[in-house]
């Protein structure tokens, strides 16, 4: 006799622990043929707005880690994708792609992964300055993380657009709620269990699954969360975000125009458009009359 | 606990020092302004016209032209156009050195500007004179350079000009904002439709005639006059690329709200309710002139003045006696005398808002201390006032003010005074006075605001990025920084 495989059961990722959504609710996405994938959380505002909660805790620990240990985190997370290689390629497969499409698209995400984890502590020094003001003072401006990033994770595709939107932000030091894509939701949960396992603190990334059309606004309007982004070339949408994020100021990314397939999706000004410039000032002492030099 | 012994010198504040006014002579002002559109001042199409007025006198200065929405129509197509035909094509070095130009232009009439501006605001001539006028030029002068470098600033990226900005600037340091918005935006290859604000648009009308004299092509930068309808126009209007705009938080909610779905890129450099922190190790004296200079500059109408103090509970009661003691020897009177630390508030609204909430204060139960020091009878005047015995959710801690009153809090620990320093929805700036460095950067790196400053304050250079975290806004200006607000 055959052995009966074991399903799993996906569920949704909040400061670090696996619970089914609150409200109790599924759905049920279905693959090229026809055939369920599986019964995905249907997450509600409460599911969200706990997340946020975690991803606020978790935000000061996070952003004061040296960029070094960061970067380490972001190194082994990596490493955890590969070990699991096979697992996302065949959840890639049940989603409708080739075995091809699905290798090459784990392999782009491991790889984007390794490429922000060499920029946590570098972009810092290509996007830091030290200004030379005419008084006399020691003045510098540098980057730093600016919050909490709610994000809805690119629609057509299931691992590599949510590693593509994730690695930037928390590589910046954020923490970070995504919503997984709605029709091909497996690997964002698969992808939270690689996290799990990485180092990553927990509350640093919350993923949720459920639908964008429901969550969209409460991703926008939350009052704690400092900024935003969207993938989808959605007009509605897009201006429902920016108006929603008014109500406190939230910095509002659109990346509806990039192709998270090649290197387009790699740049340094993809962790700033989530750091704050800060500039410190300090009086230099100008009372002797030495010299530099000899 | 024993009486602290108070070691200030005391000084007889009776005596008083004889006027030094400046000459209004040397100021030009027309008594009619009309728009700055495409190389030429302009009647308005809106037939409409305000006055302009001295809050120090409460006498009328100029007639100022009001911009409707046909004005802004003209003022937008005529920066397009100038945009298509003649600024993206110029050659970088060429439009540097116009920018140059511009920026001598304003040094050689920096006298006249400093008068103008005291007039119409109401700051202190020392302020206008030393600090508004000269940091103007210099803004100028420091993005010229940048426009033939702009490769250097951002490696790798394709860069390119957004096209028009509608720039809308505030009543605090109304050329200073000028300079601010107009000079990276040219020095990038953009073109602009300015607007100041209605209460004080003469050293923008002024800036006009420079623009005109140097012989900046017609529409590169128009410059039109108007109050909220006039700026609702800029923001709304569909062939403006990109608004910068610096005033309060509520309109900076109200313009982020109006571009949503459009393409418009914005910079937002809003409101502030900034933290001055003193800890016992520090430089009392020096760290009560911060403190005095960080509220008072400018009547404090300064979005990022340090009107939060927090004092380390050890040496309250010694900075609260320094600062009773010095605010009694500061000069409010006279904004065009050279020794007036305080001149006039800048509106008459301005000054109820402010008044309004000294008895938001007494009600919530604060203690006012307020100079004792004479005000003239006209004019628009606020003694410099300190607010003790104030809560953590008190109005006047949480909102801002904007003018020459501080709320002083007390605290025990680092901890402390950290969580309540950045228990605001505001983040643009913040203050710390201590003489131990591992201290000063443990404050600056947890204060969750844009420009901190370390046993100093409210100092600005061009070279050096301002703005906000959280609701003081996005985006810097200043800087190298300030370069990204204007390219793709």
């Amino acid at each position: 006799m055959n052995r009966l495989q074991v399903l799993k059961t996906y569920k949704i990722y909040i400061g670090g622990q696996f619970p089914r959504t609150e409200s109790g609710r599924y759905y049920t996405p279905l693959n090229k043929t026809g055939k369920p994938l599986a019964n995905i959380c249907l997450s509600s505002r409460k599911d969200f707005r706990e997340a946020v909660i975690a991803a606020r805790n978790a935000f000061g620990g996070w952003s004061s880690r040296a960029a070094f240990n960061r970067g380490q985190i972001l190194y082994r997370i990596a490493e955890m994708l590969e070990g699991r290689k096979e697992q996302f390629i065949n959840e890639l497969k049940q989603q409708g792609s080739s075995h091809n499409q699905a290798e090459s698209e784990v392999n782009t995400a491991i790889d984007r992964l390794i490429y922000f984890a060499g920029w946590c502590d570098k972009f810092q020094q290509f996007s830091s300055s030290v200004n030379p003001v005419a008084s006399s003072h020691f003045n510098f401006s540098t980057p730093e993380p600016t919050g909490v990033v709610s994000i809805i994770a690119p629609q057509s595709s299931s691992l590599l657009g949510l590693v593509s939107v994730i690695a930037p932000i928390i590589a910046g030091g954020n923490t970070c709620i995504v919503l997984a894509s709605e029709q091909k939701p497996l690997c964002g949960i698969t992808f939270a269990e690689v996290i799990n396992s990485s180092d990553v603190p927990s509350g640093v990334v919350n993923i949720l699954t459920g639908k964008p059309s429901e969550l969209v606004k409460y991703f926008a309007d939350h009052m704690d969360v400092n900024a935003m982004v969207y993938c989808e070339n959605d007009k509605d949408t897009q201006k429902l975000i920016q108006d929603k994020a008014a109500l406190n100021l939230k910095r509002v990314l659109l990346y509806n125009d990039i192709n998270w397939n090649n290197s387009e999706a790699e740049n340094p000004y993809l962790i700033l458009d989530a750091q704050e410039i800060k500039t410190t000032w300090h009086p230099i002492e100008n009372i002797g009359g030495a010299k530099a030099g000899y | 606990m024993a009486k602290e012994k108070s070691n200030t010198a005391k000084l007889d504040f009776k005596l008083e020092y004889a006027a030094a006014p400046e000459s209004k002579s040397s100021a030009k002002i027309n008594s009619k302004y009309g728009l700055f559109i495409n190389g030429k001042f302009e009647k308005p199409e809106s037939k409409k016209y305000f006055d302009t007025i001295n809050p120090a006198t409460e006498e009328k200065i100029a007639t100022i032209a009001e911009a409707n929405q046909t004005d802004v129509n003209k003022a937008v197509k005529a920066a397009r156009t100038a945009y298509n035909n003649v600024w993206s094509k110029m050659p970088a070095k060429e439009r540097a050195k116009y920018i140059y130009r511009i920026a001598r232009m304003i040094q050689e009439r920096a006298r006249e500007l400093a008068i103008i501006e005291t007039m119409d605001g109401g700051k202190p001539i020392r302020e206008s004179r030393d600090i508004d006028i000269p940091l103007a030029a210099n803004h100028f002068f420091y993005y010229a350079g940048w426009a033939d470098k702009l490769q250097y600033a951002f490696p790798n990226k394709k860069i390119a000009p957004l096209g028009v900005a509608g720039q809308i600037i505030p009543w605090n340091f109304p050329l200073l904002m000028a300079a601010w918005k107009i000079a990276p935006a040219l020095a990038t290859g953009n073109t602009v439709v300015l607007k100041p604000a209605e209460t004080t648009p003469l050293t923008a009308l002024k800036l006009a005639e420079i623009i005109q004299e140097s012989d900046l092509p017609p529409g590169v930068v128009n410059i039109i006059t108007g109050a909220g309808a006039t700026g609702a126009a800029i923001v709304n209007h569909p062939d403006i690329n990109k608004i910068a705009f610096t005033g309060s938080t509520d309109v900076g909610k109200i313009i982020q709200r109006a571009i949503a779905g459009t393409n418009k890129k914005a910079t937002l450099e809003l409101g502030g309710k900034a933290a001055n922190i003193i800890f016992d190790d520090a430089p009392l004296d020096q760290a009560v002139e911060g403190v005095i200079n960080g509220i008072f500059f400018n009547q404090g109408h300064v979005c990022c003045a340090g009107s939060r103090l927090f004092v380390q509970e050890s040496v309250y009661n010694k900075v609260l006696q320094k600062l009773r003691d010095r605010i009694e020897t500061l000069i409010v009177g006279d904004p065009l005398d050279k020794n007036t630390d305080i001149g006039a508030i800048n509106s008459k609204q301005q000054m109820d808002t402010i008044l309004k909430y000294l008895k938001i204060g007494e009600k919530e139960g604060a203690v006012m201390h307020q100079s004792q020091c004479s005000i003239p009878k006209k004019g628009y005047f606020i003694r410099p006032t300190l607010f003790t015995n104030v809560a953590q959710s008190s109005r006047i801690v949480q909102e801002e003010i904007f003018g020459p009153v501080l709320t002083i809090q007390t605290f025990r620990t680092d901890d402390e005074v950290i969580e309540k320093a950045n228990n605001t929805p505001y983040g643009l700036s913040a203050g710390v006075w201590t003489d131990k460095g591992s201290k000063i950067f443990n404050l600056t790196t947890k204060m969750r605001a844009g420009v901190v400053w370390a046993n100093t304050f409210n100092k600005f250079d061009p070279t050096s990025p301002f703005g906000g975290y959280k609701e003081s806004g996005f985006g810097r200006e200043g800087g190298l920084h300030g370069l990204g607000a204007y390219l793709k």
